[in-house]
């Protein structure tokens, strides 16, 4: 059973990560009807700055410090990936709305671009980010060890989707966004800059990822590839969870976190991922539009 | 039979396939015997394109996951073919996991047409399923992408997972015949490129019926407006589906066709990396037109076996810009903008539009 617990706890952490992936995606399309396929490369864009800050305190510093760089590198993966997003934005995806479809392919595209250049400045195998001396170990709970990395995740995702939904629901840039999300015209003739609000929103939704990224350097080495393995499963909770609100988000990348692990831990793990998403399929001929959804009167939503 | 999906006439629609048709029956002269094999692995590659023009292009459905029909059309052809090479054994990698008999559902395999049939029948089976389920509770759009892209890793995660049955990472390989003709001898090659230039032809022809029919012309009023067409008193689940498992069933065709070329098939193969590729040679070549989705297969596959070859880098640069740039500022392709710039000629009165049209062909 104590087996068990520790494979739900780590069910747990990983779908926090996923959470905090698929939050920045649901937002922006719920906000702009845009799929954003480099949203994986935005992680991994985190991932790498985490690995440079690492290696920048290496060479730099003292070692004294070096457990500090990761209270550094996780604003710094915020504010690069952010960055990235929004030049991202302003480049490609304004040309883009209101075309669905079109936006999922122009924006692999642009992941398969990042990912080469990734490859390109830090070659294809990957890197190790070591991980703070002061997450090494874990708590000790009723025989069962938890490692404090996934613990810290764990924490991360919940104070990050604290400040997302106070961000969105407290502040009036929040309420802006929202007013977007539900009637776009309507915003627009209030006197809204709706083009601002997109890009601000796009920047955010890619500074989460930066984020997750720089978390999931806790749990393995990095790669060019590390986006593409979470992108499907992020996906999933966005069309599990439903589109635009936070709660929908929460629960659907639970729910997808959690039925990996029990399934992988009762089958294997390949059965399990197939059992997943025939639960998926059959949970959606119940509410096709997922878990949580804006209501709406229009026909085409 | 009128105007279909774009500016193209029926008519002038039929010279371009005649051209193209023509260019790949006398390319075996001219080519070397490595490049002829490379080529029908190109023609099936088109074959699969027309199937994913039929429903994006002229549905608007985007289907992410057609690598996997392409998969199991061409596991289907492989299992026959890996059971003729061991000649009546357990195959290799059976006995590697351990296997001692032959599973069930491997049996029927043994005999060539049941196989074929199979690789038609399987893919449109599993389109049916997956497509009645989403598309009968009005999933659409971006929402459909994501569960076929979902799709694409599930069957290529249970075809790793289940090495025994499908030999894994590795995949099914090492044939040695084809209906008992050595797949070696450089005639056998030269037959199967020839007959998945016929099979693209008459796959060209069957989705040239469909889209000149009324129910191509439903499929067409679903993409631009599905909620009209409901009102209209059409049930675009039935066509959705309909669609899709035509789409399925062609891929599958694909990737019989493509195998015993090729020699290998492995979950690689049907990923969502490849399934996306398939979806890029249709938008670079021409959305909403059979012939572009014919071009573009083949010139995508042909510039990228030329130049990664020798650069693979530049490759992924290559095909990451020309995503970027084809959908955002050509949604119609190659035929779309040629067709564009075809009848910017015709107005203002040069009568050159006609040799313009095959000097392009003739190019590519």
């Amino acid at each position: 059973m104590s087996t068990y617990l520790l494979q739900i706890f780590n069910g747990v952490s990983v779908s926090s990560i996923l959470m905090l992936a698929a939050l920045g995606l649901a937002i922006t399309f719920g906000l702009m009807k845009i799929i954003n396929m480099a949203h994986g490369e935005l992680i991994m864009i985190g991932a790498y700055v985490t690995y440079v800050i690492q290696n920048i305190f290496i060479q730099y510093f003292d070692k004294s410090i070096f457990s500090l760089y990761y209270i550094i590198a996780l604003p710094g993966a915020f504010v690069v990936a952010a960055l990235v997003g929004y030049l991202l934005e302003i480049s490609i995806i304004k040309r883009l709305y209101g075309r669905p479809l079109d936006s999922l392919l122009a924006t692999w595209g642009v992941s398969l671009i990042l990912q080469q250049l990734a490859r390109s400045i830090f070659g294809a195998p990957n890197v190790d980010v070591k991980s703070p001396a002061w997450l090494e170990g874990g708590l000790v709970l009723g025989g069962t060890q938890l490692p404090y990395k996934r613990l810290f995740i764990i924490g991360l995702v919940i104070a990050c989707i604290a400040g997302v939904y106070i961000f969105l629901y407290r502040t009036a840039y929040g309420r802006k966004i929202r007013a977007v999300m539900q009637n776009r015209s309507m915003a627009q003739s209030l006197g809204i800059n709706t083009r601002k609000v997109d890009s601000i929103t796009f920047a955010m939704g890619a500074g989460l990822a930066g984020i997750a990224g720089g978390a999931l350097t806790l749990l393995g080495s990095i790669g060019p590839t590390l986006g593409t393995n979470y992108i499907v499963d992020t996906f999933m909770v966005v069309v599990l969870g439903g589109v635009g609100r936070i709660v929908g988000t929460v629960t659907g990348s639970a729910a997808i976190g959690i039925g990996n692990t029990t399934f992988e831990f009762f089958t294997n793990a390949s059965l399990g991922k197939v059992l997943v998403f025939l639960m998926v399929i059959i949970f959606l001929q119940w509410k096709p539009q997922g878990f949580f959804t804006i209501n709406s009167r229009a026909l085409d939503e | 039979m009128k105007q279909i999906g774009n500016l193209n006439k029926a008519g002038k629609n039929n010279i371009t396939i005649i051209i193209i048709m023509f260019l790949l029956c006398i390319a075996p002269v001219f080519l070397s015997d490595f490049r002829t094999n490379l080529l029908g692995k190109f023609v099936a590659f088109a074959i699969l394109a027309l199937g994913i023009d039929l429903i994006w292009g002229y549905t608007g459905i985007l289907s992410l996951g057609h690598g996997v029909y392409f998969g199991i059309g061409a596991y289907c052809m492989a299992m026959y073919l890996k059971l003729e090479a061991d000649g009546g054994k357990l195959p290799d990698f059976m006995s590697w996991s351990g296997r001692e008999s032959l599973p069930w559902f491997w049996k029927p395999f043994e005999i060539a047409p049941v196989a074929v049939l199979m690789a038609l029948v399987l893919p449109t089976l599993i389109a049916l399923i997956i497509g009645y389920l989403t598309f009968k509770n009005r999933i659409k759009g971006v929402y459909f992408s994501i569960l076929t892209q979902a799709l694409s890793i599930i069957f290529v995660v249970l075809f790793v997972g289940q090495q025994e049955f499908t030999g894994g990472t590795n995949g099914i390989t090492n044939f040695k015949t084809i209906f008992h003709f050595s797949l070696a001898s450089g005639s056998t090659k030269l037959w199967l490129y020839y007959i998945s230039v016929v099979f693209l032809l008459l796959a060209f022809f069957f989705c040239k019926f469909i889209i000149n029919r009324r129910v191509g012309k439903v499929l067409i009023a679903i993409r631009d407006g599905e909620n009209r067409a409901r009102f209209s008193g059409y049930n675009p689940t039935i066509y959705k589906v309909f669609v899709y498992c035509i789409s399925a069933a062609l891929a599958g065709l694909a990737g019989a066709v493509y195998v015993p070329q090729v020699g290998i098939i492995s979950p690689a193969e049907m990923g969502i990396v490849p399934s996306i590729e398939m979806v890029i040679w249709v938008a670079i070549g021409g959305r909403g037109s059979l012939n572009g989705a014919i071009i573009g297969a083949i010139l995508v596959n042909l510039m990228k076996s030329g130049v990664s070859e020798k650069f693979p880098a530049v490759w992924s640069y290559f095909i990451g810009i020309a995503f970027v740039v084809v959908v955002i500022f050509m949604p119609s392709g190659l035929v779309g903008a040629f067709n564009k710039l075809k009848s910017k000629l015709k107005s203002i009165k040069i009568n050159k539009s006609a040799n313009p049209a095959e000097d392009k062909i003739l190019m590519e």
